[in-house]
């Protein structure tokens, strides 16, 4: 073999495998330097295992949701899962249906809703796949009084959402708070000391300007600013619920299957090294 | 029960289809891990057939019905969202086993004579796998099922003067309707299943003749034989060895089979996406459009080739439909491709070695840049020569795409020069 032709096809191997790895290298690096505005969010604080909580969502959410939004896959019945029985649900929950295997749909028909909203409000049976339980719980904080939208309402999370803010009697009217800072650095800091959603958004002159919406003591609401919190975190925890009903169940038996294929590894494993025994 | 035997074997081979297919078939003595993902796709096929059989008891092809009916099966269906979640995690571990099965075969040179055939129906299920895949995911009906079925039936209508025809002839309407729907379910649960078995069929029928390939390269059919059995040297029969070390595997599969059914169905939106929970919208177009994982690799290279290729030529999406389908079917040239003396990494120089190592690097990283829109990266600065403007995302993908195929094109160049070690006479 000709070794000049060996080392020169080593040299072009070496180059090309140089090439693609420095190529990785910039685009990973730019990728960190990006500029743009930046939305953060509050985790939200949901426990599926809480059923006093999904029970105060399931409230919260036929009281204040399926005035015109639908849940058309999921039964009233399904909510004994939340450990309520039949007829708990036909007094506290049931105000659109009558029938306790109906699904939950509105009185108000989605024409209607269209003519009278500007857009057919969205079926929520899967928001919380479709959002993530963060996007729902900081879309609830994000409400702020705007005189300039059609409903008097917008949102930090969801800009110009035709949505109205339908639990302001509780949270009250919210305004937009505009923080400037000299540079992104401290821009961070200062979305850090908020401890809560910010939007943070370049602005003039390299500066940067943070968003937040922050309570107004002009107009409040029957509840405190954690009060509120807490009934956003019961619906948002009952959104995910409702996303996928067996998701309890799905979880607590697949512990069990994990314990069984284990102990069935341990069989299996050392009835293959037995007979491997005998292969040299 | 010897008498039973009798009876069937006077009638029916099966005896002597069971000792030829596996119960007396002699394979190498020495697979390692790489050797467990043939005999867990043959699982994850089953599992495919089985748990897409119940599911087709309650779901609804028809468009009005389709995206309600998998909801229905996931609520109210017994057991029913344990079935769907183990079908659409099954679709995407059956791309990971394939893909490492794939990778097995240009590690050990499990393509080479007398194995062209063999590799040849491989390729073949593959090609079936994919088009299974994607008729599969129109019937959820969900946006990204509408939408990326969308996009790549209008990659046929690229196709010089027969592409709008031919892409309303795949459709059978003049957009993705209830009539493709219906189609597609045709084709998902009934043509390309039996496609797929066969060819399976074909491809272990053609393995038990010509024999398994191994880590190192060495037909073993070639060693001198065992005096005593009659066998070589260094082989043993599958069954029970085989048998039993594949049932392991099949448990270890399953337990993260099981982990993701369990705990993480969605995978972080990689193999159940967000925007599929929103019902098929012909009248709304997602913001961002991507494959499902497994053929994000092809998309990228899609994406990466220009519609100008030379000013003399027409603009086209069609050069780049052609990279895509070119970056499938060059698999099966690869048994011509490959001059190398020996078979086995093992035993190859660093050529090879590094060839393999820039396309495995190349593959993975289209696949994730087949995820993300082309501006992720943001676009070199205009001042730059020939780049200025460019996507990042777009020149590195153009770069990768280049690699993945001079590892074909130059193929024959490389493993015929490339400096080998001696191969040894027994299985190591």
């Amino acid at each position: 073999m000709n070794r000049a032709a060996y080392r020169m096809n080593k040299f072009v191997c070496s180059m090309a495998v140089l090439l693609v790895a420095a190529l990785l290298l910039t685009g990973a690096g730019s990728a960190l330097a990006s500029g743009g505005a930046d939305l953060r969010m509050e985790p939200a604080p949901v426990n599926r295992l809480d059923a006093a909580s999904l029970q105060r969502g399931a409230r919260n959410f036929v009281n204040y949701c399926l005035n015109c939004h639908s849940a058309k896959y999921m039964r009233y019945q399904r909510l004994t899962d939340l450990g309520v029985d039949n007829s708990m649900i036909q007094d506290n929950l049931m105000f659109a249906s009558s029938k306790i295997g109906d699904t939950m749909v509105p009185a108000m028909s989605p024409a209607d809703a269209k003519a009278w909203l500007g857009v057919a409000p969205p079926d929520l049976s899967v928001v919380s796949h479709v959002r993530g339980s963060d996007w729902i719980y900081n879309y609830f904080l994000g409400f702020y009084r705007d005189d300039k939208s059609a409903s008097g309402w917008n949102n930090l999370v969801f800009p110009n959402v035709a949505m109205p803010h339908v639990a302001w009697a509780l949270s009250g009217a919210s305004k937009l708070v505009e923080t400037e800072f000299e540079d992104h650095e401290k821009a961070l800091a200062g979305v850090i000391a908020v401890k809560g959603l910010a939007l943070l958004e370049p602005g003039k002159d390299g500066k940067w300007v943070m968003l937040t919406v922050q309570a107004d003591p002009n107009s409040p609401g029957t509840m405190s600013s954690l009060q509120y919190q807490s009934w956003v975190a019961d619906l948002v925890n009952y959104l995910d619920y409702m996303a996928e009903p067996n998701k309890n169940k799905r979880i607590s038996l697949g512990i069990m299957v994990l314990i069984y294929l284990g102990v069935l590894f341990t069989f299996a494993y050392a009835l293959k090294r037995n007979y491997w025994k005998e292969v040299h | 029960m010897q008498k039973i035997m009798n009876w069937i074997d006077a009638r029916f081979p099966l005896t002597a289809l069971w000792e030829s297919q596996w119960g007396k078939y002699v394979a190498p003595k020495n697979f390692n891990f790489w050797y467990y993902f043939g005999s867990l796709a043959t699982f994850v096929l089953v599992l495919q057939i089985i748990t897409g059989i119940i599911l087709t008891m309650n779901y609804k092809p028809d468009a009005a019905r389709a995206f309600e009916s998998v909801e229905y099966i996931m609520r109210d269906v017994e057991w029913g969202w344990l079935i769907r979640y183990m079908h659409s995690t099954g679709a995407s571990l059956f791309f990971v086993v394939v893909y490492l099965h794939m990778f097995r075969g240009l590690m050990y040179g499990s393509y080479r004579k007398p194995r062209e055939l063999l590799w040849i129906f491989g390729c073949l299920i593959y090609l079936c796998l994919m088009a299974e895949a994607f008729f599969g995911y129109l019937l959820p009906w969900g946006q990204m099922s509408y939408w990326g079925a969308q996009v790549i039936v209008n990659l046929f209508a690229t196709v010089p003067f027969i592409g709008e025809d031919l892409s309303q002839w795949i459709r059978g309407d003049y957009t993705i309707s209830d009539i493709t729907l219906n189609r597609f379910f045709a084709f998902h649960v009934a043509a390309f299943p039996l496609l797929l078995l066969g060819l399976v069929a074909a491809h272990l029928m053609a393995l038990h003749e010509v024999g398994s390939n191994n880590p190192d390269g060495i037909e073993i059919k070639d060693q001198p034989k065992d005096p005593e059995t009659g066998q070589p040297l260094d082989g043993i029969y599958s069954h029970p060895y085989y048998t039993i070390k594949d049932i392991v595997g099949v448990i270890v599969f399953l337990a993260v089979f099981s982990i993701i059914v369990f705990f993480v169905p969605d995978m972080g939106g990689y193999f159940l996406e967000a925007n599929n929970y929103v019902p098929a919208n012909p009248l709304q177009t997602p913001e961002h459009i991507a494959p499902v994982w497994y053929f994000t690799p092809y998309y990228a290279i899609l994406r990466a080739v220009p519609s100008v290729l030379l000013p003399f030529l027409p603009a086209t999406q069609f050069y780049g439909v052609i990279a895509m389908g070119a970056a499938v079917m060059v698999f099966f040239a690869l048994p011509w491709l490959d001059r190398g003396k020996v078979k086995s990494i093992r035993y190859r120089g660093t050529l090879y070695k590094s060839w393999l190592a820039a396309f495995v690097i190349a593959f993975l990283f289209l696949g994730y840049l087949g995820v993300v829109p082309v501006t992720v990266w943001g676009q070199f600065s205009d001042g730059l020569p020939v780049l200025g403007g460019a996507d990042k995302a777009t020149v590195v993908a153009r770069v990768l795409t280049l690699v993945y195929f001079l590892f074909f094109i130059l193929m024959p160049w490389y493993t015929a020069r490339d400096k080998t070690k001696p191969v040894p006479e027994r299985l190591t």
